[in-house]
């Protein structure tokens, strides 16, 4: 039990960053936009997300209220993300660019805007951004007070991590709900598999791809303020950050477009990072354990094909702009 | 009411290409009007700031040497990309496959020291072209027989490459103990130098030809084109459809792993795990601003080139953060997307109902 509960406990906390990139990414998919953005926008909600909070706190002073202090990194963080989305939206959905291309540029975009603004923050404020003791704590600690976590063995599994694990958990519960038990969500899946059909019921191709697109887009970027919030210690460490876009990425396929996956799947990709760390099997090298995921993805998209499924494939317009005109 | 839209889209019939080209110099002033703005939020001079990057990357010899090396690895991969994307495959893995190339040269370059010169160059460019090919043939080889989505799979075989050169360079080709470096080439597994720049411009430029023969003159350019257009069509007159997927990933892999050996041999002269440093990505764009025509790309990844090493003098000159370059390559690239819009469609406004009709 000593070697199976810390390394659940962080899996999960390693994967939640993964977790809001990967529920984002899937409701931008879902609606047939593919946003390979997801890197950048990530760097660009790490970066405001720990900007907003240190300038807050450093304008509020000492009235700086912690809760306020969450709220406004998320917000920002959130809001970043839609704008680089929005970018994509535009220039993929009104002007029917192409999405890899697109997405890739945003990707370049957006670490370039996270990377300069993670600096340009380090070098005006003379070297170091950190927030405040209490600030970090309610980014870091669990939300539940100490009765419940000192319940032996399943306390600190259920009740233990920080507030955005079960802001993650909520998300992914009502993006199930809204995809699979409401209107919107059907209209939003029809306009993924075939926007020609969904045009023809008079769904509005453009509003939903553009709604699913931007909400997503922040989605993620409030991923990577988590992980600069959290694992980073809330300090900007673009080195860290780099990857977790495209492993979200590889998730989204992992978990076969379904946000309840995400839940357990960004639970083990992060057992996955971290397994390394805590256990070493002969022969195999650390370095070899942070392909797991990657390895495991292809492993699922091959298999997935192979299968061919209706309901595990990737949505059927993934990737295609869509014009009313052209057939 | 009116209930007629503000304005409608239409695609356009022919395009003539000065049409086309008068938009395409009009988003890029567009962009570079657009970075001024950011210069201008910086706090900075827009006029200065763009003085320096071109004073940096063109001014001097020692700058157009940096601007040709950060060309060079751009220009041969988005070449290598191109048929592949007339094809319409997506090939995302150019990261990985130059990495691939990179490793598999590395392999000769450690373990075959004694070798002459040119023998071994020639082995390591053999051995690079291969394992590219290969890494980029897989996943087309599941795409042929079953229909696996080759974007999302090129995309994740980057990262499985990639850690597997982290390993090496802190694993079996370790140099010094814990120093997570290896061991600078020996002086016969490095490029020469032509022009003070090594020899990968003089082969990339070599390329440029080939590959606009290759695609507009050969059997196969005709075959890629038409898969491009149509599958079912391919499929009807008779092409095996699943193996020219698999040859043009071969190609496009093999020459971005003859890229990354070229990257490691000549310009590091080592290999680690950020050999390919994101060129994978941006030739993509790369690739596809220039419609894959070779010689627009040459125009493109030089001027990426200047961005890149402008940016790198705009740090040291005025302080700023060379990751602006990655702002302004992403801000050019948004608005070029943006003008193919305009290449390729049409805006008729209600009010001359004349033009929409006819």
């Amino acid at each position: 039990m000593n070697f199976w509960i810390p390394l659940l406990f962080n899996a999960v906390l390693t994967g939640a960053p993964l977790m809001f990139g990967t529920l984002g990414e899937i409701l931008t998919e879902k609606s047939g936009n593919m946003n390979l953005g997801v890197e950048g926008m990530m760097y660009m909600g790490g970066a405001f997300g720990l900007g907003a909070a240190y300038y807050y706190e450093k304008i509020a002073g000492e009235s700086a209220n912690a809760i306020a202090g969450l709220l406004i990194a998320v917000f920002f963080a959130f809001l970043a993300g839609a704008i680089g989305a929005l970018i994509f939206s535009f220039l993929t959905i009104s002007l029917r660019a192409n999405q890899n291309v697109t997405g890739l540029a945003l990707s370049i975009f957006g670490t370039g805007v996270g990377q300069f603004a993670g600096e340009f923050m380090r070098v005006r404020e003379g070297g170091y951004i950190a927030v405040g003791a209490q600030m970090k704590a309610i980014f870091q600690n669990s939300p539940f007070p100490a009765v419940l976590l000192n319940i032996p063995v399943i306390g600190k599994l259920i009740f233990g991590y920080n507030i955005f694990v079960y802001l993650g958990v909520i998300i992914a519960v009502i993006m199930s709900y809204l995809f699979n038990k409401t209107r919107v969500g059907l209209n939003l899946r029809s306009v993924g598999e075939s926007p020609a059909t969904a045009d023809a019921a008079g769904i509005s191709v453009t509003r939903y791809r553009y709604l699913a697109t931007v909400i997503g887009g922040g989605i993620s970027a409030v991923g990577g303020m988590i992980y600069i919030m959290t694992i980073a210690g809330c300090v900007w460490n673009h080195e860290g950050l780099s990857g977790e876009g495209w492993l979200a990425v590889a998730l989204v396929i992992f978990c076969l477009w379904r946000p309840l996956n995400a839940i357990w799947g960004s639970a083990m990709f992060g057992a996955l990072m971290i397994l390394y760390l805590r256990l070493s099997i002969p022969f195999i090298p650390n370095q070899i354990y942070k392909i797991l995921p990657y390895l495991v993805t292809v492993i699922v998209l091959i298999i997935t094909s192979l299968r061919n499924k209706k309901e595990d494939q990737p949505p059927a317009a993934l990737g295609l702009p869509y014009f009313r005109e052209e057939r | 009411m009116n209930k007629t839209p503000l304005f409608h889209l239409s695609m356009r019939n022919e395009i003539t290409k000065q049409y086309a080209w008068m938009v395409r110099i009009c988003s890029f002033l567009f962009a570079i009007l657009l970075g001024a703005v950011i210069f201008i939020c910086l706090g900075n001079n827009p006029l200065e700031a763009y003085g320096i990057i071109l004073s940096g990357s063109l001014g001097k010899a020692s700058g157009i040497r940096q601007t040709v090396k950060y060309a060079v690895p751009l220009l041969g991969t988005a070449l290598a990309l191109a048929p592949c994307f007339r094809m319409r495959y997506w090939n995302i893995g150019a990261e990985g496959q130059i990495t691939a190339g990179a490793m598999a040269a590395t392999f000769f370059a450690l373990n075959c020291k004694t070798m002459p010169q040119l023998p071994l160059l020639l082995v390591m460019a053999v051995a690079a072209a291969i394992f590219g090919g290969i890494w980029a043939a897989i996943p087309a080889l599941f795409k042929a027989k079953w229909g696996t989505n080759e974007t999302l799979f090129t995309l994740m075989m980057n990262y499985i490459i990639i850690g597997v050169v982290k390993w090496l360079q802190g694993g079996p080709w370790e140099g010094k103990p814990g120093s997570q470096i290896i061991p600078n080439f020996v002086d016969n597994a490095i490029l020469p130098k032509v022009g003070g720049v090594y020899c990968g411009w003089i082969v990339v430029l070599v390329l440029v030809v080939l590959m606009f023969i290759y695609m507009n003159y050969s059997k196969h350019g005709y075959e890629i084109a038409v898969i491009g257009n149509s599958v079912n069509t391919a499929r009807y007159v008779g092409m095996n459809v699943g193996r020219i997927f698999v040859r043009t990933a071969f190609l496009s892999g093999a020459i971005c792993g003859v890229v990354g050996y070229m990257v490691a041999s000549g310009a590091h002269m080592t290999l680690y795990s950020d050999v390919a440093a994101g060129v994978g990505f941006t030739a993509i764009t790369v690739a596809w601003l220039a419609q894959l025509n070779p010689f627009v790309m040459v125009i493109i990844s030089v001027l990426m080139g200047i961005l890149e090493k402008g940016a790198s003098s705009l740090q040291t000159k005025l302080a700023i953060p060379a990751s602006i370059s990655d702002i302004i390559v992403g801000i050019f690239l948004f608005s070029m997307l943006a003008g193919e819009f305009f290449i390729r469609f049409k805006i008729s406004f209600r009010g001359n109902k004349k033009e929409a009709a006819a």
